[in-house]
Parts: C-alpha cells; structure tokens; sequence
C-alpha cells in the first residue's frame, strides 16, 4: 500500500514536472468529457423548457389536427403541410354537449402573417384567428380592455386583441383601446376581391405580457374573430386547430375517444385506420417531445464518445512517446528489481492519472460552459433549468479512467516487456 | 560458494548474424571476495557481469548463485534477486532525475515489498556512504561524486550479498573516483561481496583478486599479493 501510494505521488509529480505537455496530452479527454457533460445538461435543460412551456398551457387541453399520424410522431401538419379534413362542421361536432360531455369550450383556430398598420407605425407579425372561448381555453388574461366575446368572434366583427409587444410597437403612447388598425391582406388570397386590400380593425383588448408559451412568443401576435381570418384573410374553408378544454384532467383520456367518434362520424370513417385527424393531449406532446430531444441527446453524447476515443488515442500516443523516453529509467528501475507488474502499473497509473484528471478538468469546463449557456438562455427570456446530472458525471468520471485503462494498457505492456539490459543500454 | 558459472555461452543474435560474446565462461566467486573482471573493451566483460547480475540470462550453461540453479527462474524470480541479494552501481551513475536522493535510495525498497521504515533504511545507507546531509536534494543538484555515492547507498540499501560496480569511477575526477573505491573497500571490509568491472589496471589493483578476459575468454585469474594492492582513501570533496 506504501507502495502504491508512493507511486502515485511520483507519477503525479513526474507529470506536475512537464506541465505543459501534460496539459496537451489530456486535452481530447478534456473536451470529450466537457462535450458528454454540456451535451447532458443541455438536453436536461431543453427538457425542462419544453415541459415547462407545454404545461404552461394546461394540462387538460387537447388538441385536434387535421391529417393522420401514428402514436408517437407529430402529424405532418405540424411541418407546415396544408391538410383540409378538418372543418366549422367538425368544430361544431365537437360542441355538441351530448356528443363529448367533458367539453367545456371548444376554440377553432387558423393562422398566419400578416402586416398590420397604426397610422404610421406598421408590424409584422401573426395573427390568430379564432373563437371567443380562446380567452377560457388558454386562460388568458388581459392588461387592457376585453378579449372578444363568443357573440363578436361568431359574427365576425372587425375587432382585434393585440398581443402586448405588438401593442407597444404600435401604439408607444398607450392609447390602443378603440383605435382603428389596419390589416393588410396577402395578395395570394383568391377571394380578395376588394379594391382595398387592407381591412380596418378596431383594437378592443391588450394581452397581458405572456412571455413563450409551447415556444411561441405570446406577445408578438394578435388575435382576430376565426371567421374573418380565415375568409377575409386567409381566403380558405377549413381549420387548422381546434384545441378543447375538458372539465378535469381524468377525463382527458375519455374525452379524446368521444372527439375521435365524433370526428370519425363527421367524416364516414369506418376504419380507425383511415383516420385523416389526430387528436392529442399534452401528454402525448410531451412523449413527443421528449423522444425527439431524447433521441438527439444521445446522438451527440455519441459523437462526444467518439471525441473522447479520439482523445484516448492521443493519450496512447503521448504513453507511447514517454515510454521509448523513458526507455532508460524502466532499464534501471528493472536493474533495481522491478517486476513486469511494477513496471505496468507505474505507466498504467499515469495514464489513469491523466485521463482522470482530463476528466475532472473537463467536468469542471462542461459545467462552466452549461452554467454560461442557462445564463445566456435566461437571459434571453427563456425559462432555462441548470441542470446538471450525478449519472452524467458520474459517466464521464468512469469513462475517463477508463479510457485511461484501455488506452494506457498497451503502452503499460510495452514497457513491462522491456528486456533490463536493453532498456539500460538505450540511448 | 557464492557464485559459480559453468561453462556460460552467451550469443547475441541481430537479426539472424550471431554474435559470441561469451565461449563457455568457468568462474566461481566465494562470499567475501572482491574480484575485479578486466579486459578491453569488447572482451565481453560487460556482458559478463550482465550475466552474473542477472540482467541478461546466459544462452547455455549453469549459473549457482548462492547454491541455486537460477536456469529455470522467471522474470519476477529475477526481479526478486535484483532487487535484495544483489546491488548494482553503473558507470553513468543512473539516478532517477526529478527526484530527491532520498526517494532515489528508497527506490529499491520500494519494490522489495518489505515491511519497516524506508526512510530510516535509506538515511543508513546513505551515511554509509558518508552522505547524511545533502538527502534532500534533487538527484541532479549535486555532484558526479556524491552522484556516485548515493548510486552505493541504492545499491546497498536492500542489504545484498554482493555489489557489482560496471565501471563506478569511469566517469569521475580522481578525488571522486577514490572516494568511491574507498567506499567499496570498506563495504569489502565489512564482508560484503564486490564484483567490479574496470579497464584501468589502478582501480583494478583494489580487488583481492583480478580475472582477466579476453575475446569472450577468462585468460588469466589471479590474486593480487598483498603487497601491490591499492588502498584509497576518501577524500572529503569540497562542497
């Protein structure tokens, strides 16, 4: 044990003694290990995001989509793929208290971009147009004024909510409430007839600032009556979302079965295998969610793993070197009576030694740049968990002393073979 | 009897071309003596005390050390013998760099495995060899002499039957040189067995006995009379 610990202590001075060297040799572990740890915590972290962004909503919504996805991936719609199953028809369906009791209100939404113009200020940002019970569904509240009511968003009444960056862009004095915007309509719409192609709103609400909920900023869009934006505007028939609030969050799961029956009823689907909607609560977004930011995390923890057998490979090289270096020193160690053993384990300790260090170095830099990274993204508005977990570092400790092992073991050998005398006449 | 070969060959083979360096050696050595093995260079001397120190083995022959037959002994065996019943100390002093004379002596003991104080063990030898001051200096700050030196103390720290000197004083002034040959002769004194290899005649004349080889060969063995050995003395050097 005197013995062991001995070594160790002149293996860590004998490193100590060529600094610079050292450093260089334990760089690839250093970055490889830094890499495992960021990649981690950064994957913790956007975890957390995005958990904490969808629960934001509420965990008793449910969301339909047109167009058909299997259980675990998101419908193509997600990916910008216009689908026009669903329809007013279909909204109205789901409104039907006989058809899915546990339905407390129902928002049909379509959205898009759009130019929207206060006197000389303009912005551009997105509009989404949708039903009065959007302000029950999504728990909004508002700094000024009211949301439109049921009554306005069925009629179709020129009326806007602006969201509370918005506002402020257009109206830096304060005086939205009853001012008249207009808003400007792509000229792709087949519909616009009208010589004008902007249509006058008049404000009637500010959103309170809301921050990024399921990553869209809140406060950078404006909400109009559903009709008007997706005749007027957008000049098309059918919906894009419809998103339901269910009286509790037991009853999410059944209710979801009684929207499915209700939509497979509208559309004369017979077979569950034809369905051309998907409906979802926010635990399948999450499952979603967390499967695509899983899958990704590990993907670049591997690429990290192969930086760090790139960096095992350097230490191997730099043993290689120090053993032919030290050729001499293992001849007259040898003259002295060291066995084959003393003589690995003195050079396999070494390299333990430094990838241990490499890896402690390189923990220590992982975390610097993680923490630095939840500073930046808070900073930048987003409500970023530092996260830093036991099992990763845990992992990047014993994966570090061992690639010191496999690694620093064929050099070991290398210099336990040597033969005394050889080793002692090598120049 | 200590040590005794029987008829040891030793050939080196470089890539097919064998080279003999030894023809069939016979020498014996008894505990307590100090013999001197010189020759020119390339005689095979080198190679000799290589053979009896166990760092090389011998291509054929017998080789009793201490009344073992050491053919059939593994490199930990070997090891084993390298590191307690024998010493070794080397032309190019060959101290661990970097490192205190201190550890330098410890050295040895360290891979004995034996139980009890190193330290202690290590301060004994080292003023043994006259040098109880200077051990916690790095093993390049002092000088070739006192380098020397604290080779002896390595070499005797684990209490050897026999010592083997390749060349000690090769690369020393005269001062240090008798010094060391002083330090050697008291060693002798004290009972402990002293194999030396030299090429100058003076330094040769220290042993009680001289073998001569030649081209692989012991060519001549004989005692040196008492009358013509040398004696050094240490000479205190200034530090």
């Amino acid at each position: 044990m005197a013995t062991f610990i001995k070594e160790i202590k002149t293996t860590i001075k004998d490193l100590l003694s060529r600094k610079g060297r050292s450093f260089l040799t334990i760089l690839g572990i250093i970055i490889g290990v830094a890499g495992v740890i960021i990649i981690i915590s950064l994957g913790a972290g956007a975890q957390s995001l995005v958990l904490g962004q969808i629960t934001k909503l509420g965990s008793n919504l449910v969301g339909v989509l047109p167009g058909k996805s299997n259980e675990n991936g998101p419908p193509t719609s997600v990916f910008g793929v216009q689908i026009k199953t669903l329809s007013v028809a279909d909204v109205n369906a789901i409104k039907d208290k006989g058809k899915v009791p546990n339905a407390t209100d129902i928002a049909a939404f379509v959205n898009g971009n759009v130019t929207i113009i206060a006197g000389r200020e303009s912005v551009d940002t997105s509009f989404v147009a949708t039903e009065g019970s959007y302000v029950r569904v999504q728990n909004t509240e508002m700094t000024k004024g009211t949301f439109f009511s049921d009554e306005e968003g069925r009629s179709g009444a020129n009326v806007i909510v602006l969201g509370y960056d918005v506002a402020t862009t257009l109206f830096p004095n304060g005086n939205e409430i009853g001012s008249v915007v207009k808003i400007k309509v792509p000229n792709n719409n087949p519909s616009s007839t009208e010589s004008s192609n902007s249509i006058p709103f008049r404000v009637i609400g500010v959103q309170k600032k809301m921050g990024t909920v399921a990553f869209q900023n809140q406060d950078d869009q404006v909400f109009i009556p559903f009709s008007v934006g997706q005749r007027q505007i957008l000049g098309i028939d059918y919906v894009q979302f419809i998103r339901v609030k269910i009286d509790s969050s037991i009853n999410v799961k059944p209710a979801m079965e009684d929207i499915k029956r209700v939509l497979r009823e509208q559309h004369r689907i017979k077979d569950i295998e034809n369905d051309d909607f998907s409906v979802r609560d926010l635990a399948d977004a999450i499952k979603i969610l967390t499967s695509i930011t899983g899958t990704l995390s590990t993907f670049l923890a591997l690429m990290a793993g192969v930086s760090l057998i790139v960096g095992g490979i350097g230490i191997m090289n730099i043993m290689l070197v120090t053993v032919s270096e030290r050729t001499r020193e293992i001849g007259l160690r040898k003259a002295l009576g060291a066995t084959r053993k003393n003589i690995r384990n003195q050079f396999l300790f070494e390299s333990i030694i430094l990838t241990f260090t490499g890896g402690i170095l390189g923990i220590l830099l992982g975390i610097l740049i993680s923490y630095l990274v939840a500073i930046g993204a808070r900073f930048a508005g987003y409500d970023w968990a530092f996260i830093i977990s036991p099992f990763a570092v845990i992992l990047a400790v014993s994966v570090s002393i061992l690639t010191g092992i496999i690694f620093g073991l064929y050099p070991a050998l290398k210099a336990a073979k040597l033969d005394p005398i050889v080793a002692l006449r090598y120049e | 009897m200590l040590i005794e070969l029987k008829n040891i060959v030793k050939n080196y083979d470089n890539g097919g071309v064998v080279t003999k360096v030894l023809h069939g050696v016979n020498l014996s050595v008894d505990e307590g003596e100090f013999v001197a093995i010189m020759g020119p260079s390339g005689s095979g001397k080198s190679t000799l005390m290589h053979t009896i120190g166990f760092l090389d083995r011998p291509t054929s022959g017998v080789y009793l050390f201490d009344g073992e037959n050491t053919e059939g002994f593994n490199d930990d065996e070997l090891a084993r013998i390298r590191n307690n019943r024998i010493g070794f100390v080397f032309q190019s002093f060959n101290l661990l760099p970097r490192t205190t004379v201190l550890d330098n002596v410890m050295l040895p003991l360290l891979y004995s495995g034996e139980k009890g104080n190193y330290e202690t063990r290590a301060r004994k030898a080292l003023e043994a060899v006259g040098l109880g001051e200077r051990i916690h200096f790095m093993s390049n700050q002092i000088s070739g002499g006192q380098k020397q030196r604290v080779a002896i103390a390595r070499a005797l720290v684990c209490d050897p039957k026999v010592i083997f000197a390749d060349e000690p004083t090769g690369n020393l002034d005269t001062k240090s040189g008798s010094t060391v040959m002083s330090i050697l002769e008291k060693l002798n004194k004290e009972g402990r067995t002293i194999i030396l290899v030299t090429h100058d005649k003076q330094v040769a004349l220290h042993a009680n006995r001289i073998v001569t080889i030649r081209d692989g060969e012991i060519i001549s063995d004989v005692l040196v009379p008492t009358s013509e050995r040398v004696h050094s003395k240490e000479i205190k050097e200034e530090d």
